[in-house]
């Protein structure tokens, strides 16, 4: 069956899960970039510059993988545009509970003919609820 | 990158470009691996083919992590990127090579941030993956 993809999904948001951030998971997405940076990698030198533990690289929250209030199919969806707002650094030991929620749907007719133009948006707390970031997704299903 | 004085640079100057080497294959696995993002359009050259492409095609997120890569080193040990917006607006495939370049947009010494625009392109003025970032910077001149 073909998704509902209207105006009925805005405001749908998906359960809350739970991401803890490791310092290995750390070094291998900075490594997987080839993003040499050592605060993302030497723990030593991140503490020397004032942080707790590793800083995870700004495109990190990626790997908070929550599944989306809608079923969409893969192949038929791409990424537009991506967004990320950060409240703070995302530190090795956080550990972020993340829900997506469906901001806006409006459809549009583009090269691949009707379009749909879902924007997503993720955000992602710490345990005493504070704001760490904002993730907004634009994703085209065609 | 040398640290940059932002005291000399002016809106709308462009700022030192920095060349990725070319993607590979085995990148793809692993950002794949790192990232989550398992499809198989960027790791299977079958699977890209049925979804009618000549063949993979890297994850648009690492494009965005090259920009974001770029944005880290201007804000340096003790800045912070409070935000970064990126669109993708082609394909990137193995075997690319990338450069990322960026220009001054604004900056505004009581926050103490600078906005840059940022773009990946493969040829000299086709953007691939454009966007903009806002930098904190620990001081201001």
């Amino acid at each position: 069956m073909e998704p509902v993809l209207d105006q009925s999904i805005v405001g749908l948001t998906s359960a809350t899960e739970e991401f803890e951030v490791e310092r290995g998971a750390i070094r291998r997405f900075a490594a997987a970039i080839g993003d040499p940076n050592p605060l993302y990698a030497d723990v030593a030198h991140a503490r020397a510059c004032g942080y707790a533990d590793l800083l995870a690289p700004p495109t990190f929250p990626t790997t908070f993988r929550v599944a989306l209030p809608i079923a969409l199919d893969a192949s038929h969806t791409l990424h537009g545009e991506q967004e990320y707002r950060y409240a703070r650094p995302i530190i090795a030991g956080d550990v972020i509970q993340c829900a997506s929620t469906i901001r806006s749907v409006h459809e549009r007719e583009g090269t691949l003919g009707k379009m749909t133009i879902i924007v997503a948006e993720t955000t992602g707390m710490d345990r005493s609820g504070q704001p760490v970031f904002t993730g907004s997704s634009t994703i085209i299903v065609h | 990158m040398p640290s940059i004085d932002w005291a000399r640079v002016e809106i709308g100057q462009e700022l030192p470009p920095r060349q990725h080497p070319a993607i590979t294959k085995q990148q793809l696995v692993m950002y794949a691996g790192a990232s989550g993002d398992f499809n198989l359009i960027h790791t299977d050259v079958e699977t890209a083919r049925a979804a009618g492409l000549t063949g993979t095609i890297a994850h648009g997120m690492l494009s965005m992590g090259f920009l974001a890569q770029y944005a880290g080193e201007l804000a340096g040990d003790h800045g912070f990127v409070q935000r970064l917006k990126v669109r993708f607006s082609g394909m990137v495939f193995p075997g690319d090579v990338l450069t990322c370049r960026a220009q001054l947009l604004a900056r505004d010494a009581h926050q103490h941030t600078v906005t840059v625009q940022l773009w990946a392109e493969r040829e000299p003025d086709h953007p691939l993956t454009t966007g903009e970032a806002v930098v904190l910077l620990r001081e201001m001149p």
